[in-house]
Formats: structure tokens, sequence, C-alpha cells
């Protein structure tokens, strides 16, 4: 297919994690790379030394504020993306760099990781520890169907992507206390458990029916209030869930 | 009749075959009963149920592996019972490759959006091969079914044989053969908050769903709706696993279920648009326009 996507993988303070997820589709990230992306830049992955033009930027891990070519390199991505995805909790909340306070070998100066949502404006946000390999594909699809799709297509991924932008704008913040904040204390929770199955450290627990975070545990990945159906439900495209894993199974088939 | 019955390919009322399930099922059996033709077939390797939790009446998420342990998980605990929690853990340490799993329709919903977006379920997606949805106007907190029991009901929890919602009371057996009802007035303030924005009855998003509601007692009425629903449905039929009647020869019918379906969803769209001038000049969230 001559009509594919450009996507780059930018490499910031993550441990690969995210990217071995997205590798972790064997064959489907094959056919993605064949049919419907064109890989141009990826520190692993791609011969290239700076970030080019491209249509879709995925990138994971935080910003480490005392390591200029980091800063550049997240700027430039911003000016050569035109559409910026933060993969992972790292890129999206700062997750388990969170709790960095510098100190260690050969750096020991590099203490300060800000998610890259506090130095550029981000389009899409994946969270999770790593966000599953399924939920990286659903994307990476949804995100073909959105620039090279039909009309309907685009409509499609228009409305799939929507609470993913929305998670984007809602802030660089994430813990497993936004169970209690903006679903428990909202009188949301109606105890189905999506949650506990989310969390990548099994922080969260259900005491008569609703979660209990152990936050001592909890990374800050926001898996879990991404996971909840009382975070968002749009009724708009998740009753159209035979159709769709159908379109998406046979996008890569 | 429009959107409240969600999207089916058939409807009717059934009722298990096994008299062995019908004993202690809390309708027609069907959950027990698909479950188990599916087990047996392999086309599912468990199913995640609500068992017996610590206490009596207490629910507790379970991962049945066989016939037996179905068996111990019939009936309705009118409580929260977190059954979506074992869903990435039934394909690890119980090493499920084609899960089973049974819940409310906001379980349902929550079973499809982590298909479509499986943040932190990996390799779920593809894995889960019958859910069976049931019926629901309300769940509780355990503490309010205690309380309804205990204060309301003036009944011991571990001396109740069953317990039903149905004819507008909510019904308490005891082992010793005593009758309570309530009136659903008394129940309504006990109610689990988050119900009151639930906009889905009959578990529209399931592949089969099923509940008391519209089939005569002892039957259960059945709606068979996604394509893989479709196929499981026709094949225990065929196997002989259940008797059923179309739904128009049956009272109520379907009219109740609808009925019943529009005045849940009324009332709780209302709740919904009402949470956005909670305040003064501050809204509740609404999950349903953005996270
Ligand atoms: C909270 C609640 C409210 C309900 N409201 C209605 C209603 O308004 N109208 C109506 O027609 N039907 C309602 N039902 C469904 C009905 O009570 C029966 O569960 C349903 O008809 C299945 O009966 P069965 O004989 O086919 O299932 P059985 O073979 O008896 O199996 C019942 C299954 O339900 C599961 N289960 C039991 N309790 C729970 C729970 N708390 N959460 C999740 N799964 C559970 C068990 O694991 C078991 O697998 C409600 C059920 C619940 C749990
Ligand atoms: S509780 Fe678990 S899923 Fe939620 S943010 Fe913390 S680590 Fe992530
Ligand atoms: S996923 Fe959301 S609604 Fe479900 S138990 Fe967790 S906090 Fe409650
Ligand atoms: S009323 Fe809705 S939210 Fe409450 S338990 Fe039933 S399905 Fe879930």
């Amino acid at each position: 297919m001559a009509d594919k996507i450009t996507v780059g993988h930018v490499h910031m303070s993550g441990c690969t994690g995210c990217l071995v997820s997205l590798a972790d589709n064997y064959g489907g990230l094959l056919t993605i790379l064949d049919r419907y992306a064109d890989l141009v830049y990826g520190l692993t992955l791609a011969d290239v030394r700076h970030i080019p033009k491209m249509d879709v930027a995925l990138v994971e891990g935080s910003v480490c504020i005392q390591d200029k070519l980091a800063v550049e390199e997240i700027k430039e991505t911003r000016e050569k993306a035109a559409v910026v995805v933060a993969v992972g909790g790292c890129a999206c909340y700062g997750n388990i760099t969170r709790f960095s306070r510098g100190g260690q070998p050969n750096q020991p100066q590099h203490e300060s990781f800000l998610p890259i949502g506090d130095l550029i404006k981000v389009d899409v946000y994946i969270p999770g520890c790593a966000p599953c390999p399924q939920m990286i594909r659903n994307v990476c699809v949804m995100a073909y169907l959105l620039l090279k799709g039909n009309k309907e297509q685009k409509e499609l991924a228009t409305k799939f992507l929507t609470p993913l932008m929305q998670l984007a704008e809602r802030g660089t913040e994430a813990c497993g206390c936004d169970l209690m904040y903006d679903v428990v204390n909202q009188g949301l929770c109606m105890g189905c458990g999506s949650c506990a199955a989310a969390c990548p450290v099994r922080a969260i627990t259900h005491e008569y029916g609703k979660p209990n975070v152990n936050r001592e545990m909890c990374i800050k990945c926001g898996a879990c209030y991404a996971q909840c159906p009382r975070s968002f439900f749009n009724f708009d495209v998740v009753p159209e869930f035979e159709a769709i894993m159908e379109a998406i199974g046979a996008a890569l088939k | 009749m429009g959107t409240e019955l969600g999207k089916y390919k058939t409807c009717v009322s059934a009722r298990s075959t096994s008299k062995e399930i019908l004993k202690k099922a809390q309708d027609g059996g069907i959950v027990t009963s698909l479950f188990a033709y599916a087990l047996e077939e392999g086309i599912i390797d468990g199913a995640i149920v609500s068992g017996p939790g610590d206490e009596p009446w207490r629910p507790q998420p379970y991962v049945a592996t066989t016939v037996g342990e179905l068996m111990a998980s019939r009936g309705t605990r009118y409580n929260i019972s977190p059954n979506v929690s074992l869903i990435k853990e039934a394909t690890r340490s119980y090493g499920l490759d084609k899960i089973g799993i049974v819940g409310t329709p906001c379980q349902m919903q929550a079973v499809r959006k982590g298909q479509l977006y499986p943040f932190g379920w990996r390799d779920v997606d593809d894995k889960i091969k019958l859910a069976i949805g049931i019926f629901c106007m309300e769940n509780f907190p355990y503490q309010s079914v205690k309380q309804l029991v205990e204060d309301h009901a003036a009944m011991k929890m571990e001396s109740v044989k069953k317990m039903e919602i149905g004819k507008g009371k909510f019904w308490v057996f005891g082992e010793r053969g005593q009758v309570v009802q309530l009136p659903l007035k008394v129940t309504h303030k006990y109610e689990q908050p988050a119900c009151h924005v639930c906009l889905d009855y009959v578990a529209n998003l399931a592949d089969v769903s099923t509940g008391s509601v519209g089939s005569p007692d002892g039957w259960s009425t059945v709606f068979v709706r996604s394509k893989n629903g479709d196929d499981i449905w026709t094949k225990a039929i065929a196997a002989g696993c259940f008797e059923t009647k179309p739904i128009e020869q049956v009272k109520p019918g379907l009219e109740l279920v609808s009925k019943l379906a529009n005045e849940k969803i009324g009332k709780n769209q209302k709740t919904v648009e009402a949470r956005a001038t909670f305040g003064v000049g501050k809204a509740l969230r609404n999950p349903y326009i953005k996270p």
C-alpha cells in the first residue's frame, strides 16, 4: 500500500517496556509496518539520527529536565510530528520516574523527570505500565484510519480516539487515588473490578465491592482510572465492539 | 419498543432441563446451564462467577473450572461482586485461554470497554468467549442487604434461603419457610448510588443476557445478542440444555421488560442531567461525556 502513514518511536526516560509491548503484537506489528505505517524513527529500530518529519510520534518515557538533549528532542518532536501520542504511564504521568530524586551514577544530577505534557502539547494518551500490546495496536490502526481512511473510517477513528485526547487534556498527574477522587467521591463507582484487573502492580483490591488502593505500591501509571468504565464510557463506540473488533482483526490478517 | 432492550437476534422464555441446576438456581438456571454446557464442550475452560464469600450472602468473584464449582455459585446475591477484577488473573494464575464471565449490565459495559480499550488488560481481549449478562435494576452494598434482612425483615442473614426482587417487592425467604416482603420504597434509599446513573437494564452488551422479568415464575427471559452468543445458544438448544417458549406466548412478556427498562433509563438519565447543575455553578462529573 503506497498510502502509508509515517510513524516514529521517540525514546525519553522510559524502560523500553512500552516498545516491547508494541513489539509483542508479533505478526500484527509486521502487518502494521507492511501495510499501514513506515517507521521513520526509532533508536533501536531505524538507523536515523535526527527526528524527522512524521505523521505520528509515539513517545515513551518522561523528560529529564536536566538532560538538555532530551528537552531539545521532545520540543523537536512536537515541531516535527502532526500527532504526538504519549505511550505509557511515564510519558503521560511520570509514572515510576515521579519517585526519582537523582543520585544515580553516572549522571547523579539527573533528578527531575516530567511527563511530556508538562513541556509540550500532547494529542493522545495511552496510560498504563506498559499499555497492553492490543491497546497500542488499536490506537495505531485508528490513527491510520483517521489520517488515510474513508469518511466513515475517519468518523469511527475520531470517536474512538476522542476519550484518549480528553485524557491528554485532563492533566499530567495520575494515581490510584483518582479512583477515589473522580469515581467513588463522585458517586460513580459501581464495583465492577476493572480497575483492579488493570493495575500492573496489584495495588488494588476490593473491599465490599469498592476499590481499595495500597498507596505505597501504586506507581502512578494511570491504567486503573483509564480502564474504569466510569472514567469514560462512550456510547457511540463501545456498543459497536463486535464490528470494531472484527474490523481490527481483518485489518491485521 | 425502541432501543431500551438493546440489539438482539432472538428473545425467548427459557428454563434449564436440568432438575439438579434448577434446585438452587435463581430463575430458570440459564446462567449455570449455559456455562456448564460451554465448559463441557470446551467453548470455555472456566467462568468468572460470583461464588459465596466470607459472610452469609456476601459474594466473592470466583473462577469456576468445574460444573461442581458452577453449582456453588447459583442464585442471586443482591450486593456487589466485582467479577471483572478477575478478568486478567483468569488468564494468568488460572491459565484460562477461553473465559466465560457473568455480570450485571455495568460489568458487561466494563468487559466491552476493556476489549476495545485494554489499557491494562494484556492479552485478554480475544480470550473472552462467553459473556452472560443478568438484568439489573439496581444493586446494594453488603451492609444495605444486612440492614434490610436484619433490621427490616427481622431475619438472620445465615437463615435466609433466597432473596428476590420481583412483583414490586423485595422478598426474603427463610430456611424455615417464612417469607417476608418489603416494599421497594423501603429498599430504595439503600441502593448503591452509582446505580442511579446506569443506563442499561437488560445487559445490552452481553453475548446472551437473562433475567426473570417478562417470564413466568421459574422461567427466564433470554436475549441472544452477539454472533458468538447466537452460535453458543443455538448449539445449547440443539443439545437439549433448555426448554423454550416463544416470548410472545408468555405472560407478562416483553412489554413489561420494556416498561421497566424505560423506567430505569428515564429516571437515571434525569439523574445524569441533574448532576450537571448539582452545585452552584459546579457540576458533578459525567462519565458519558469525558473522563
Ligand atoms: C444485583 C442484581 C440485580 C438484579 N435485578 C434484576 C431485575 O431487576 N430484573 C430481573 O429480571 N433480573 C434481575 N437480576 C437477575 C436475576 O436475579 C438472576 O440473577 C438471573 O435471572 C439469572 O438467573 P439464573 O437462574 O439464570 O441463574 P443461576 O443459574 O442461578 O446463576 C446466577 C448467576 O449469577 C451470578 N451472580 C449472583 N450474584 C451476582 C452479583 N451480585 N453480581 C454478579 N453476578 C452475580 C452467579 O455467579 C451465578 O453465576 C438481578 C441480579 C443481580 C445480581
Ligand atoms: S493503582 Fe495501579 S493502575 Fe492505578 S495508577 Fe497506581 S499503579 Fe497504576
Ligand atoms: S473500575 Fe471504576 S467503577 Fe469499576 S470498581 Fe474500579 S473504580 Fe469502581
Ligand atoms: S444498576 Fe447498573 S450500575 Fe447498578 S449494579 Fe446494576 S448494572 Fe451495575
